[in-house]
């Protein structure tokens, strides 16, 4: 028997579909001139180049081109919008806010301008896992220059109500960034109807290869660039751009785009299934968050009593891919701050499994991973020392 | 980070699982909240331990330098098992992550555990009790990865 290969970990990264390579080769085999340069060659690359862009902005409801700059991925336009707009927008304030269960693209740079002298407020979510525009308008000040919320959380899958955050972080003159490296294609995104002053993509969540993203700046917003050369990418992104990725960037996200109202639903309901099965099975396991408006491909569960990575060592050994929040998984000795932000204790968000599913994921990988999983857990439990004495009897 | 065949065949077939009925010593460390603790349970015969059980809630390192120390000390003497050192744990093993390096120390400091509980509970001096790295309240296993991640680079 073929052994088996169920992923379930599409919001780690996703493979490149067929469609978008056969979209991004001529690019690379024929068309690799500079598109900075005049000539045949570079005229060609060029075009192509802003054609990517057009339809990028199209589908992202930018209202100009040059409103999308393209970059190496979905870190550096987190790092770029953070520090690029505190950057410039410091003579109105140095006061910035992001959430406590940002990305760590997020997270990091707003440390580094913690200590480069800013004030930063980390607000916290509430405990079913969204961020409250109460709450974001009681941390506002009068020298907030930056207000950078995640649109859909990478590990819990909340999807937070941008389009009332942004507007009221604007009421008191911030800027408004979000991560929406989850949400874009999955979740309808817009951000003339978000009102965000800037937004981060990443291609590889999207189908489309690692190494390139967008950044979305809208017109009139201050920033000041991070990476400086050239003058590319209208001053803001020097580099000679990656041509064949901002090909695939936006094939992938017309692809994704056309097929939501569909795969949509078909996730969601391969979630729900995912999330029925095993909560109907494995006494002690419950969702995480439950803040109902939620990204279709993400069910993150809390197994109590079982650490993650020895959970998604035991499913790795069946042939499935998972994500854990454990701390053991991550190499560092503090479970996920995500699961901590709202409230999870630690030794709970120890045993926190993530499955993620996506364009090839089946009916049958879900009944599959169903079938295997809970052996797994009832094995490792019935291991535990403590599982009984912290959470009754236990089973099998 | 990957493990060596050895920790994953520990960790996927652990030895020695379970909890003797009628234990001479039982030493248990650790903290869910660290997410990871450890019981041993030892039978013990003219000062050489004769039968070992234990219960590991933990990641896959933790539960194959658990399984692995059973294996280890099941014979020797009480002296020897207290001696056993978390470097003799991984290189049994196969080596270690640098980041998993602290398992091994929960496997040693269980084991130290059950073997004074057995010498305290017959009315004799604990022998390992000092060397418990568990008990100090200093512990810091972000200093253990350090240090091991510095010998495995010069190994």
């Amino acid at each position: 028997m073929e052994s088996p290969d169920v992923y379930l970990d599409y919001s780690a990264t996703t493979p490149v579909d067929q469609r978008v390579i056969d979209a991004m080769l001529p690019h690379l085999a024929e068309g690799w001139g500079n598109p900075n340069s005049l000539y045949r060659r570079g005229r060609e690359a060029y075009r192509a180049l802003e054609d990517a862009r057009e339809r990028v902005a199209r589908i992202i409801g930018a209202a100009h081109p040059n409103e999308v700059i393209f970059t190496a991925g979905g870190t550096e336009s987190d790092n770029a919008a953070l520090i690029g707009i505190a950057t410039r927008a410091k003579p109105q304030g140095a006061h910035i806010i992001v959430s406590a269960f940002e990305h760590h693209a997020v997270l990091e740079p707003a440390h580094f301008l913690e200590k480069s002298g800013y004030e930063v407020t980390y607000l916290a979510p509430r405990p079913d896992g969204h961020i409250d525009p109460d709450d974001l308008a009681a941390a506002l000040r009068d020298d907030t220059v930056l207000v950078s919320i995640m649109h859909g959380n990478n590990e819990i899958g909340t999807v937070q109500p941008i389009a009332e955050l942004a507007e009221v972080a604007h009421a008191r003159g911030a800027y408004f960034h979000t991560d929406a490296a989850q949400t874009l294609g999955k979740v309808p995104f817009d951000v003339a109807e978000l009102g965000v002053d800037a937004a981060s993509f990443s291609g590889h969540k999207i189908y489309a290869p690692k190494g390139v993203g967008v950044l979305y700046l809208k017109r009139g917003t201050p920033f000041a660039p991070l990476i400086r050369g050239g003058g590319q990418e209208f001053k803001k992104r020097s580099g000679t751009q990656n041509v064949a990725g901002a090909v695939g960037f936006a094939t992938a996200l017309e692809i994704i785009d056309a097929e939501r109202s569909t795969e949509g639903p078909r996730l969601a309901a391969l979630r729900d299934r995912l999330i029925a099965g095993i909560t109907g099975t494995l006494e002690n396991t419950e969702v995480s968050a439950s803040y109902p408006d939620r990204l279709p491909n993400i069910a993150h569960l809390i197994i109590k009593g079982v650490e993650g990575e020895a959970m998604l060592l035991q499913l790795d050994a069946k042939g499935i891919a998972v994500s854990t929040g454990s701390a053991c998984s991550s190499g560092s000795l503090e479970p996920s701050h995500v699961l901590l932000s709202i409230g999870c204790p630690p030794e709970l968000a120890h045993g926190s499994v993530r499955i993620s599913v996506g364009r090839a994921t089946t009916e049958e990988d879900v009944e599959y991973f169903l079938e295997v999983f809970p052996p797994i857990v009832e094995r490792l439990r019935s291991m535990s020392p403590v599982y009984a004495r912290m959470f009754g009897s236990a089973e099998g | 980070m990957l493990y060596s065949d050895k920790v994953m065949d520990h960790f996927n077939n652990p030895r020695n699982v379970g909890v003797l009925d009628e234990p001479d010593g039982v030493g248990e460390v650790g903290n869910p909240v660290c997410g990871d603790v450890m019981k041993i349970s030892i039978a013990v015969q003219d000062d050489r331990i004769s039968d070992i059980r234990f219960q590991t809630l933990g990641c896959g390192a933790a539960i194959a330098t658990s399984s692995i120390v059973t294996e280890m000390a099941r014979g020797m003497t009480l002296a020897d098992a207290v001696a056993i050192t978390k470097k003799q744990v991984a290189d049994e093993l196969g080596g270690l992550p640098p980041a998993k390096m602290h398992c091994s120390v929960l496997a040693t400091d269980g084991l130290k555990k059950a073997v004074d509980d057995y010498l305290v509970s017959h009315g004799r001096e604990p022998i390992a009790v000092g060397t418990i790295a568990h008990d100090d309240p200093d512990f810091d296993p972000h200093a253990e990865e350090h240090e091991d991640a510095c010998d495995v680079e010069e190994a």
